[in-house]
């Protein structure tokens, strides 16, 4: 229970995670509209970009956590 | 006027009219879309239009309006605002609020004031409340002003305390984040101008075989020796 309540202050370090979602949506859908011409497709590769880099995160996100767990 | 035709998957082609590239480009660049509404590419002007300005603002917001400004002195290099300046007419107004407040002066629109050095009792840098600034009792004969997209007045020094770090010390972590969100703002309009000057960046159908050429060739040698292998285990 105690270990619990000591890495309580990292869950509000976490709640700026949050802030990355408008930014990752964002990206991804200008860097759709750089590659494609007409919306669909935009739409498509945004989607793709936009799991790409979600991916992208989580793995490094994995490594991080590990590394800290091995620590 | 340049015409760029670009072949799709389903046979069709698109034909993207880029007008004059190089006025679609500074349109672009002053206001995001504004190129390619000059291209009447409405659809494409509308999306980068919304989605950079909304993060430069909201940005702006989290930074309340202080995570934008130009100052490249020393002890207070802003390198973040020559990435911001890519978001073009709405971060202009950091050069003239830099320009007026070059020589101690006064910067417009201005926020709130500060208490200057040496005021006593931990005064130093925090802000003067609303009704003290109203009454003018007990006002400072100097005061350092927070101007909108201006830069922190009085010196700056890492090694002490100052305006800068009074930002910093009362936005926490928002005032990063802002910086963040202003900077990724201006670069992604990076991306559209080059959009605007030159079209979007569909891969050719040359460049399309060279990619899958080179994913066969990547491809062969490990169905050869699944190949291989499969003709091993029906022997046996």
């Amino acid at each position: 229970m105690n270990e619990l309540l000591e890495i309580l202050p990292l869950a509000q370090s976490l709640a700026k995670i949050w802030f990355a979602i408008p930014l990752v949506i964002v990206i991804s859908m200008v860097y759709g509209a750089t590659r494609h011409e007409e919306m669909p497709e935009i739409v498509k590769q945004s989607y793709r970009s936009l799991i790409w880099v979600v991916g992208f995160m989580a793995i490094i996100f994995a490594i991080i956590f590990f590394a800290g767990i091995w620590n | 006027m340049v015409e760029v035709v670009y072949p799709q998957e389903d046979g069709k082609t698109v034909r993207v009219d880029l007008r004059d590239p190089y006025w679609a480009a500074l349109l672009a660049w002053l206001w995001p879309g504004a190129g390619h509404f000059y291209q009447r590419r409405y659809g494409k002007g509308l999306l980068f239009m919304v989605c950079i300005l909304s993060i430069f603002i909201f940005g702006l917001y989290l930074g309340r309006g202080r995570v934008v400004y130009a100052s490249f002195e020393r002890g207070d290099f802003r390198w973040q605002y020559v990435c911001q300046l890519g978001a073009g007419l709405v971060a202009l107004p950091a050069i003239v609020q830099a320009v007026k407040t070059r020589d101690g002066g006064d910067p417009f629109l201005v926020m709130c004031q500060r208490y200057p050095e040496g005021s006593g009792l931990g005064k130093s840098f925090r802000q003067i409340p609303p009704d003290v600034v109203d009454s003018g009792l007990g006002l400072p004969k100097r005061t350092y002003k927070d101007g909108f997209m201006a830069p922190p007045a009085g010196p700056i020094d890492q090694n002490e305390v100052d305006v800068l770090g009074m930002w910093h010390f009362e936005m926490k972590h928002m005032y990063e984040m802002g910086t963040l969100y202003c900077v990724i703002a201006g670069l992604l309009n990076l991306l559209a101008i080059y959009d605007a000057f030159t079209g979007p960046a569909i891969l050719t159908d040359e460049e399309k075989e060279k990619i899958q050429a080179k994913k066969k060739k990547k491809a062969s040698p490990d169905r050869q020796e699944s190949a291989g292998r499969e003709s091993r285990r029906s022997r046996s």
